[in-house]
């Protein structure tokens, strides 16, 4: 069971990292790196936001989906509780925990139905994750994000400073560099676990 | 036809579960945001220019519902906003001083340059390159206009070589006094009838400026020594006038040698200089030519009065 769930965590956080090998996620990967502040405030976020979808999903899917044979209704049901779910989270933090508001209240809206927060339910029913497994791997799903979103952000506080030629300015130097940065991620998938 | 049937039945069953969770949670979870902040908001001018030390016109809001800031701090809205703002909150507005950028060099200086300037065409890159940039006055505006950018108003311009500040449109937000990197723009107040105001910065000496510029402050010091309420210093070879002491006779303005100082933008005809009481008899011819030779020599006669009259002006305020 620890073994599993280690190997789930690793997996997800470097060997099948959402961004640099699922490329799920990009839009706000590219969106909110400009500074490693707001870069760790949505990671926080998705972190947070793809533990409890993981959480909240496992259920339907186990005990309302599959006894009752539509499971091809997954994405638009999963679409559906997330978006609540989101919008739900946002309001509870708003009342009950403003400094925590402040912290992620911009992102939240942000990754309402993020295709990475998206993603890690559907690979959770794909591998037939049970519950546990399926939580462990939405967090350190999310917390690949964070390493991932966290590292480039600092990257791209370098590049700043740093000349490049008038047509790579802004979002291409920034595609080229995220594309070098997934390359050094492959390096992660001669990593041998013990189970997978 | 069942699976059709139900799957639509369960979403719809799910999505009015959720639904109706959502509904209740924005009730149980409502969190009072206090409605003045709302409509504080909604008399801001909505430019986000950070003049008052806010984050933007939300952060002035939300400070001023709170009664961390006070209800005048907004430039951009000026008095209006204020009086507006003051009513939201119940307080008197005060007075806000309006103020306005003011660019201390009049460019007369411009086409003197140590070298051609062929770089970058923007006054930062300029100022780092030897001697300071191109000009030979080491004070003078660059002109290349860096100020004219930042200017969310639209309220700055370069002409002839020198940035212009139009005064109805300034806003006072202070963003062409961060960006000037000779750091010659400064907010002035208007708060007297006439606006008396030195446009310089240099800090050089009287005959290094007069080579550089055709009116440039050699720090003589008459203009000190001629005001009334002893609101203006020389520091450094520069006039500087302390708007707090300052009543807007424009007296500098007429003893300036340099035709630096102006008043309400212009400077001044020089008025006549009265013939000294103590010396009648002498030579009555030498101070009549002297007053001809300051205003120009067309209309004497129809200048001077006007002249006299500024100064009785401000006398009576």
């Amino acid at each position: 069971m620890i073994a599993e769930l280690i190997t789930v965590a690793l997996g997800a956080i470097l060997i099948n990292n959402f961004i640099f090998s699922q490329f799920l996620g990009i839009c706000p990967f590219m969106g909110v790196s400009k500074s490693t502040d707001t870069a760790t405030g949505m990671g926080l976020a998705v972190t947070f936001v793809m533990g409890l979808a993981s959480a909240v999903c496992w259920p339907i899917n186990h005990f309302i989906l599959e006894p009752n044979k539509l499971v091809f209704m997954q994405t638009i049901v999963f679409i559906l509780v997330i978006a609540s779910l989101v919008q739900f989270i946002e309001m509870f933090l708003q009342k009950a925990m403003p400094a925590l508001y402040t912290a992620l209240g911009v992102y939240l809206p942000l990754i309402t139905t993020n295709c990475a927060v998206l993603g890690v339910v559907l690979q959770n029913t794909q591998n037939s994750y049970g519950f546990i497994t399926s939580v462990v791997y939405g967090v350190t799903g999310g917390l690949g994000f964070l390493l991932a979103i966290y590292l480039f952000a600092s990257v791209r506080e370098k590049m700043e400073y740093s000349e490049c030629p008038k047509s790579f300015e802004g979002f291409p130097i920034a595609l080229v560099a995220a594309g070098l940065l997934a390359l050094c991620f492959m390096g992660f998938s001669g990593l041998k676990l013990p189970i997978g | 036809m069942t699976t059709v049937i139900f799957s639509v039945v369960l979403l719809l069953v799910m999505g009015a579960v959720f639904g109706a969770i959502l509904a209740f949670a924005a009730k149980v979870f409502a969190v009072e945001k206090d409605p003045k902040e709302e409509a504080i908001l909604g008399c801001l001018p909505g430019a986000n220019c950070g003049g008052c030390g806010f984050p933007g016109c939300a952060g002035y809001a939300a400070a001023v519902a709170s009664g961390k800031a006070g209800v005048n701090n907004c430039a951009a809205g000026g008095e209006a906003v204020a009086a507006q703002i003051a009513q939201i909150m119940g307080v008197a507005a005060g007075e806000s001083v309006k103020m306005v950028a003011a660019v201390h060099c009049t460019g007369c200086g411009a086409d003197k340059t140590k070298y051609n300037y062929v770089g970058v065409q923007d006054c930062l890159a300029a100022s780092r390159v030897a001697g300071g940039g191109a000009l030979s006055c080491d004070f003078g505006c660059l002109g290349f206009g860096t100020c004219q950018k930042v200017c969310p108003f639209d309220a700055i311009h370069v002409k002839n070589g020198v940035a212009v500040v139009d005064e109805d449109k300034c806003k006072a937000c202070s963003k062409c006094v961060d960006a000037c990197p000779r750091h010659i723009i400064y907010l002035e107040p208007y708060k007297t009838k006439k606006h008396v105001a030195i446009h310089c910065s240099s800090k050089a000496k009287g005959p290094v400026v007069t080579k550089v510029c055709s009116n440039g402050c050699i720090g003589c010091s008459l203009c000190a020594k001629a005001c009334p309420k002893q609101a203006i210093t020389v520091e450094n070879f520069l006039a500087k006038i302390d708007y707090d002491k300052c009543v807007g006779c424009g007296i500098c303005a007429q003893k300036c040698p340099r035709g630096l100082i102006t008043v309400d933008g212009v400077v001044p005809e020089k008025k006549p200089v009265p013939p000294k009481p103590a010396a009648p008899a002498a030579p009555k011819a030498e101070p009549a030519p002297k007053a001809e030779e300051a205003p120009k020599p067309a209309e004497p006669a129809a200048e001077a009065p006007k002249a006299e009259e500024k100064p009785a002006e401000t006398k009576s305020e």
